[in-house]
């Protein structure tokens, strides 16, 4: 199925633009321009898709689901909605006072924000092509648990004071009643719309993911990250980790990137470790929730994922093989 | 005249709403007073919890996304 994109590449490549297959920059552009076709033609299908199904689901109905759960429950329903629920992080603020205003536990809201940005139909679709079946249930099934331990610790910690203290006294007004999509060809034009709002949003990543994932490709040599990021070297997993967050990027740029360190022999842990950090743990996203939560709890928040992503790391190179 | 207010903590797609509808009551020629609403009370206020929200004349009509333009256009035509 996906074979047409290595022809096309191919053709592009070798013949277009007369590149030999033996070369750097060959290598490179081919790489280019495979995963830039395979990964717009991905994209727009599944969101397309997934538009058609969802146009219903909004944090606003996530939010009705999740009040009144136990605890237990909200957490793994909180990161199971967080997942398929669309969400940008710039609602991360108004998101997280409705859901506390509500009563849903600070933990379940905590969860919901760190599975969401990290575990999307995009980068589902994404790992799937790039990365094969069995690293991307293991990329979400990690994502799910470290979503819900973090909840879980949060909420253990009693950290409700460490929220803005205005935040509890805001009153939330009566929810909007949501537009439904009813006809075919209403979800049909919603779901349109979701692909050229979210293509439109993210198509700049992608093309920097690929050139970046290209150039490791073709530019690194074999053994550069096997020397440096290897199994043999117990701090790469750390530096990983660390390297993630000033990368602002959502999954679908980390995943060609990782491809290519994957190809070049940087152990899955690693990589897992990278991917994660630089999707979940963003200095924008920290500034953004700072109005809402004190900064010892962006402390605890940043320290407990920071923690989580080595433990990952360190589990699945142990493991994997 | 129609008060128009766009919900938003200042992000990209909050800019790119008021823009629209700036944009859509001028083409239309309809009078309109747009305000941005970077308020978390405020907005909160609403019941909107993701933004960009859209307020006309009081009405929550939108959350979430930039609205597209026919959408606009609708909230601009209706008495």
């Amino acid at each position: 199925m996906f074979r047409v994109f290595t022809w096309l590449a191919d053709r592009l490549t070798f013949g277009v633009l007369g590149l030999d297959a033996a070369t750097r920059s060959g290598s490179a552009v081919h790489f280019f321009i495979e995963d830039v076709t395979k990964i717009f033609a991905l994209l727009v299908t599944v969101i397309f898709v997934m538009g058609l199904f969802r146009s219903a689901l909004s944090p606003t109905r996530v939010r009705t689901y999740l009040e009144g759960r136990s605890r237990w429950a909200a957490y793994f329903m909180a990161v199971g909605l967080g997942a398929v629920t669309p969400f940008c992080s710039c609602s991360s603020v108004p998101l997280f006072i409705g859901f506390v205003e509500a009563g849903i536990p600070l933990g379940a809201t905590m969860a919901f924000l760190i599975a969401s940005p990290m575990i999307n139909e995009v980068a589902v679709a994404l790992l799937l092509t790039l990365l094969g079946w069995k690293l991307t249930a293991l990329y979400v099934a990690t994502g799910l648990v470290v979503g819900v331990l973090g909840g879980a610790l949060i909420d253990g910690l009693g950290l409700e004071r460490w929220v803005e203290d205005y935040v509890w006294k805001i009153r939330v007004g009566a929810a909007p009643t949501a537009t439904g999509h009813r006809s075919m060809r209403a979800r049909a034009v919603f779901a349109w719309g979701e692909v050229s709002e979210i293509v439109g949003r993210i198509w700049m990543y992608v093309l920097l993911g690929v050139g970046l994932g290209a150039a490791l490709h073709g530019f690194v040599p074999e053994d550069f990250f096997a020397r440096w990021a290897g199994a043999g070297n117990p701090l790469a997993v750390p530096l990983a980790v660390v390297a993630g967050v000033p990368m602002y990027a959502n999954a679908t740029g980390i995943v060609p990137v990782a491809e290519a360190l994957l190809g070049k022999g940087v152990p899955v842990g690693t990589v897992l470790a990278l991917m994660m950090s630089v999707v979940a743990l963003s200095l924008p996203e920290m500034i953004i929730l700072r109005k809402v939560l004190k900064a010892r709890m962006l402390g605890v928040f940043a320290g407990y994922l920071a923690l989580a992503f080595v433990t990952v790391g360190y589990l699945f190179n142990a493991i994997w093989l | 005249m129609k008060a128009i207010k766009v919900l938003g903590s200042g992000c990209r797609s909050c800019e790119l709403t008021a823009r629209l509808v700036e944009e859509e009551a001028r083409a239309l020629g309809v009078d309109v007073s747009v305000e941005k609403v970077t308020d978390m009370a405020e907005i909160m206020a609403y019941g909107v919890l993701s933004t960009p929200g859209v307020v006309v004349d009081g009405q929550v009509v939108h959350a979430g996304g930039v609205p597209r333009h026919e959408t606009v256009r609708d909230w601009l035509t209706a008495s």
